[in-house]
């Protein structure tokens, strides 16, 4: 039994997974602070729910190691208790109702807490009698996101739980998982595409591409790492070689170039070029990176690259 | 809050000390708690505490153990007084580069500012 740091709900050290000749996580490693929300972020394919699964306990790792409170929680059930994974088509037993669904998690799940399942059952108006296979797709993910937020599970596992819900059922899902976690602080990994909504609720940023971890960072940090520049070319290709260059495009002798920056000086150096300078969010930050090829991103570690010209 | 504009501490910093300076939160009373604003803003409960602590280090709030945090006698002052210290930085530069762009001379900057009418 490993003890791990004080502070971490859960460990991933140096974890490869591989299925057959697919390999989907490749040295993974990261951790997950206690009461703390990790996006997990990245494209599809790129490893996000298979990720959740080791940390969940559905898993073992082809290599390297994985804990959770300090124990490995496959087969593990003291552990599983303290775990919560709400999974994209989660696949409920034939005949369950609603609320047999969430009978069953009440006696799994030590701090179930009913009256916020009540709540929650009349926030997203979802019918306990009805059969569960007879839900629409937006009902089936309230369902598991009703069981996600009242098992107040120390580690919450969430894998796109919005899939099928509208604008509101989703605000809805961010306000109440806001305002439970404040109340009771726990930490929450919630994989999503829908990054812009759930950035302003995340503290932590984990992007995978690949299997590989390509950011592993905190997400206030992050908010104030870019910045979108544009201009005329050469002044554009001039600012982008003092920094780290993510992406660019250009259109004749006009540029636009997202760049990471160190500091508010080096904003100010843009707009003092006369350049015109954006802010970067991190949804435009992660597309960004994510959209670089390995080569260039390798090629961006080391030494700055030329602008390439973008065909429309 | 805008996702757009920066650290989300720093944006529920300014907020706070937005609402000290034009008075509607007057010194000694109770700012609101982390919890508050996470809800409010549908921020992250820790962001929220980290601006609110930003406060407390730069003295603009002072803690009242297991009450919540207040705002410190001479708060507004402190606030005006960085303020107008940074307002060359902040407002005056990007007038100037703007100006010079557009071929206005300084004593036509101070021209329109002489002749500028509150809109008010």
């Amino acid at each position: 039994m490993t003890a791990g740091s004080a502070t971490a709900a859960a460990t991933v050290q140096d974890v490869t997974m591989r299925f057959r000749e697919h390999t989907a996580l490749a040295g993974v490693t990261t951790t997950f602070e206690k009461d703390s929300i990790t996006g997990l972020l990245g494209r599809n394919g790129a490893g996000k729910t298979t990720l959740m699964q080791l940390v969940a306990g559905h898993r073992v790792p082809t290599s390297g190691t994985v804990r959770v409170f300090g124990e490995s929680p496959y087969e593990h059930d003291t552990a599983l208790r303290n775990i919560c994974f709400i999974k994209e088509g989660q696949r409920y037993p034939d005949h369950f109702r609603v609320k047999d669904a969430l009978t069953a998690a009440a006696m799994l799940f030590p701090h179930w807490d009913a009256d916020v399942a009540a709540s929650l059952m009349r926030d997203f108006d979802l019918p306990a009698n009805r059969n569960i296979k007879k839900l629409s797709r937006g009902m089936t993910s309230a369902v598991g996101i009703v069981i996600g937020l009242a098992a107040r599970t120390p580690l919450t596992v969430f894998d796109e739980p919005y899939l099928g819900l509208d604008a509101v059922a989703r605000q809805l899902f961010y306000d109440r998982l806001i305002a439970d976690y404040a109340e009771h602080p726990r930490t929450v990994i919630l994989s999503t595409h829908l990054i812009e909504e759930i950035a302003p609720l995340l503290e932590r940023v984990l992007l995978i591409d690949k299997g590989r971890v390509l950011l592993d960072a905190d997400a206030e940090s992050l908010r104030n790492s870019a910045l979108t520049v544009s201009g005329p070319r050469v002044v554009v290709e001039a600012f982008a070689q003092q920094h780290q260059l993510l992406h660019t495009e250009a259109l004749g002798g006009h540029a636009r170039a997202v760049v990471r920056v160190p500091d508010a000086a080096a904003r100010r150096s843009a707009a003092e070029s006369g350049l015109t300078v954006e802010p970067t969010n991190l949804q435009q930050l992660i597309v960004a990176m994510s959209l670089q090829s390995p080569a260039s991103r390798a090629a961006a570690a080391t030494a700055p690259t030329d602008l390439e010209e973008v065909p429309r | 809050m805008n996702e757009d504009a920066g650290p989300i501490f720093r944006q529920v910093a300014d907020q706070i000390e937005n609402a000290i300076v034009d008075g509607s939160l007057p010194e000694e009373s109770q700012a609101p708690s982390s919890n508050e604003l996470a809800a409010f803003h549908r921020i992250n409960p820790a962001t929220a505490a980290k601006g609110l602590n930003q406060l407390v280090a730069d003295g603009v709030l002072y803690k009242r153990r297991g009450v919540g945090m207040f705002v410190a006698p001479g708060a507004r002052e402190q606030l005006l007084k960085r303020r107008r210290s940074e307002f060359a930085d902040q407002y005056v530069r990007p007038l100037m580069t703007e100006a010079q762009k557009l071929g206005i001379a300084p004593h036509e900057l101070t021209d329109m500012i002489d002749r500028w009418e509150d809109p008010r």
